[in-house]
């Protein structure tokens, strides 16, 4: 029995462990993002949320503007589930009509928000000069201005619009993202990987577009999904103000704001839209939790 | 740090004069004007109120003139309420917006802070989880959602308590509530952060080596420097308070400052509007300069 130990020493374990297989950073995100339960549940709400606007016409059971011979405040009835508004208006269905300012509004903003912010924030973080200082001078203003008050201003200048409410918010908010995008390139810049690519002769196009804006996808993803309840929020505040997008379209703002005179006598109407609001903030701050920790796990290890 | 102090409080300067400007523009670019009534009025009646309150000016000459009355503390007469100046205004409803402002941060810190600290001393569990939950909630759900939500409740349903007016503190507890609930929320969130972040130093391993009872280790190693970090969020609450107070205060029909923004925006009121965004806006500014003040107070390692 001559067996010298280091042939048993050698025995394969490392040749049976299965080909590794390459797991790039998003696929990784997502393997954690689907293990949060929070997150998962966020993100079938919003699904079905988005289905929702998408398909009122056909869902809602009546129009948004029929009035009912019933009059205003009809109790709950098996033809209208929720009972009608203060103008005898269905409230099921000026429910179901608004989730769709309340989508609209969350998506069109931060479309807007990275269009504008992400590139004026990667030159300002890329070039620095006058147009940075520029830049940062300007947000200054406009986080010294309470966003609210700010929306609100530009929204009587602007008028009373639908588009006009989501422009308003979008200008209020796209100084954050450009501050972001600046921080990040600011950063990457002295980072070796990008002094290795300049020093390989890259052009400063191909510095941004391959090699700095990739690398702040992560923050910019988590900063949309945290803007998108950001904007919800704002425009039902505006909504339940008065403020938001004339009537007669509903959104749970004025639905909360027109039901606040008849809360005593009934109640439920307050609280429908008022639970929709909660309902749809909550999963998107799930959903976007989940992915500031997915996509940097060293976040997640802290919190 | 007098020297920081000065600087950063000479920086505040400019940045209330371009919120000045800015507000000054878009106003003047708001479409309509002060007189617009049902019934138009006269345009002789127009060109004397324009002249009784020096809007003939050309707009550079108006902003010029409101900023060196208004840095003199004459923040000029209200259009709507001929017999007050703005000044009056905004001096008698100040006091109870403050009021409230100053409960709802209570109450947000009185909440928020146990909230925080519990969840990191149980963390992952049951405890965790739950006042976890509850910091999302408050994060999540509007503030006009849990006012009305709270008048339901309490006022409609229970009948415990008013829902309006700001005579007796029975009447401060549901706006002051439904005001701080998203900033004890954020308060919570930091707190047990920071927490996590103390409890695996170095020093408090050693107080416990070394025998410190365990509530002295929790509240003189880990909350006293827990939390530094989270001072820094009240500033943004500062923030939050000032703009869901005008949600709070028309909800519960509480007299506080907050109808001014609203009601001079819809009614032109040009210098009710100044002078609340001015004020709302400082506060801010001044709420940032405090919080960072105290930072470097509280914690010896920072110097200016």
């Amino acid at each position: 029995m001559a067996v010298s130990p280091v042939e048993v020493t050698f025995e394969a374990p490392i040749l049976e462990l299965p080909a590794a297989r390459p797991r790039g950073l998003w696929s990784d995100a997502l393997r954690r993002l689907r293990r949060n339960r929070a997150a998962v549940a966020g993100a079938a709400i919003i699904l079905a949320l988005i289905a929702m606007a998408i398909f009122a016409g056909q869902i809602a059971p009546h129009s948004y503007t029929e009035q009912f011979v019933g009059g205003p405040f009809e109790k709950p009835s098996s033809a209208l589930p929720f009972g009608t508004d203060n103008l005898g208006r269905d409230q099921l269905s000026r429910l179901i009509y608004g989730a769709r300012i309340s989508m609209a509004v969350g998506v069109i903003v931060q479309v807007i928000v990275v269009l504008v912010g992400v590139p004026l924030g990667a030159i300002a973080g890329y070039a620095g000069g006058w147009l940075d200082n520029l830049l940062m001078r300007f947000t200054d203003v406009v986080y010294a201005f309470p966003e609210l008050l700010f929306v609100i201003l530009l929204l009587a200048a602007l008028g009373r619009r639908e588009e006009y409410v989501f422009l308003a918010i979008a200008i209020a908010s796209w100084p954050t993202m450009a501050r972001l995008v600046r921080a990040q390139f600011l950063s990457l810049k002295q980072k070796e990987f990008v002094e290795a690519a300049r020093v390989a002769g890259a052009s400063p196009w191909r510095l941004i577009t391959r090699h700095l804006l990739p690398n702040s996808t992560g923050p910019i993803i988590v900063a949309v999904t945290l803007g998108i309840p950001a904007a919800i929020l704002t425009e039902a505040v505006l909504a339940f103000l008065g403020l938001g997008a004339p009537p007669p379209l509903p959104s749970w703002g004025s639905l909360v704001h027109d039901a606040l005179d008849s809360i005593f006598t009934v109640p439920l109407l307050v609280v429908f839209p008022g639970l929709a609001i909660s309902i749809t903030m909550l999963s998107f701050v799930f959903v976007g939790d989940g992915l500031r920790d997915a996509l940097d796990p060293r976040s997640a290890t802290r919190l | 740090m007098g020297a920081f102090l000065v600087r950063r409080a000479l920086a505040l300067i400019p940045v209330l004069f371009f919120v000045a400007l800015m507000t000054f523009v878009l106003m003047h670019l708001t479409p309509g004007g002060p007189w617009d009534r049902e019934k138009p009025l006269s345009p002789q009646a127009i060109e004397n109120l324009n002249a009784k309150y020096h809007l003939d000016l050309p707009p550079a000459q108006q902003f010029l003139l409101y900023l060196w009355n208004a840095l003199h503390g004459d923040f000029g007469p209200s259009y709507t309420h001929p017999d007050r100046t703005v000044a009056e205004i905004i001096a008698s409803g100040a006091g109870i917006t403050l009021q409230l402002g100053f409960f709802a941060l209570i109450f947000a810190l009185v909440l928020g802070l146990p909230l925080g600290v519990l969840a990191a001393l149980r963390h992952n569990t049951p405890a965790d989880y739950l006042s976890m939950f509850v910091a999302v909630f408050g994060y999540s759900v509007p503030n006009f959602v849990l006012a009305t939500f709270s008048i339901v409740i309490f006022a409609a349903v229970l009948h415990l308590l008013p829902t309006g007016g700001w005579e007796s503190w029975r009447a401060w507890i549901l706006p002051a509530m439904a005001l701080g609930f998203g900033p004890a929320a954020a308060i919570a969130r930091y707190t047990r952060s920071s927490m996590l972040e103390v409890i695996r130093q170095d020093y408090v391993r050693t107080a416990r080596a070394k025998g410190v009872r365990e509530l002295l280790v929790v509240r003189r190693h880990e909350l006293k420097n827990a939390l530094l970090p989270v001072v820094t969020i009240l500033g943004p609450a500062v923030a939050y308070l000032v703009t869901g107070s005008f949600v709070v205060e028309q909800i519960f029909h509480i007299p506080g400052i907050g109808r001014n923004f609203v009601d001079s925006i819809l009614s032109r009121d040009y210098p009710l509007l100044m002078a609340s965004v001015l004020l709302y806006a400082a506060a801010v500014a001044v709420a940032n300069l405090l919080v960072d003040l105290s930072y470097g107070l509280l914690d010896p390692r920072i110097r200016y």
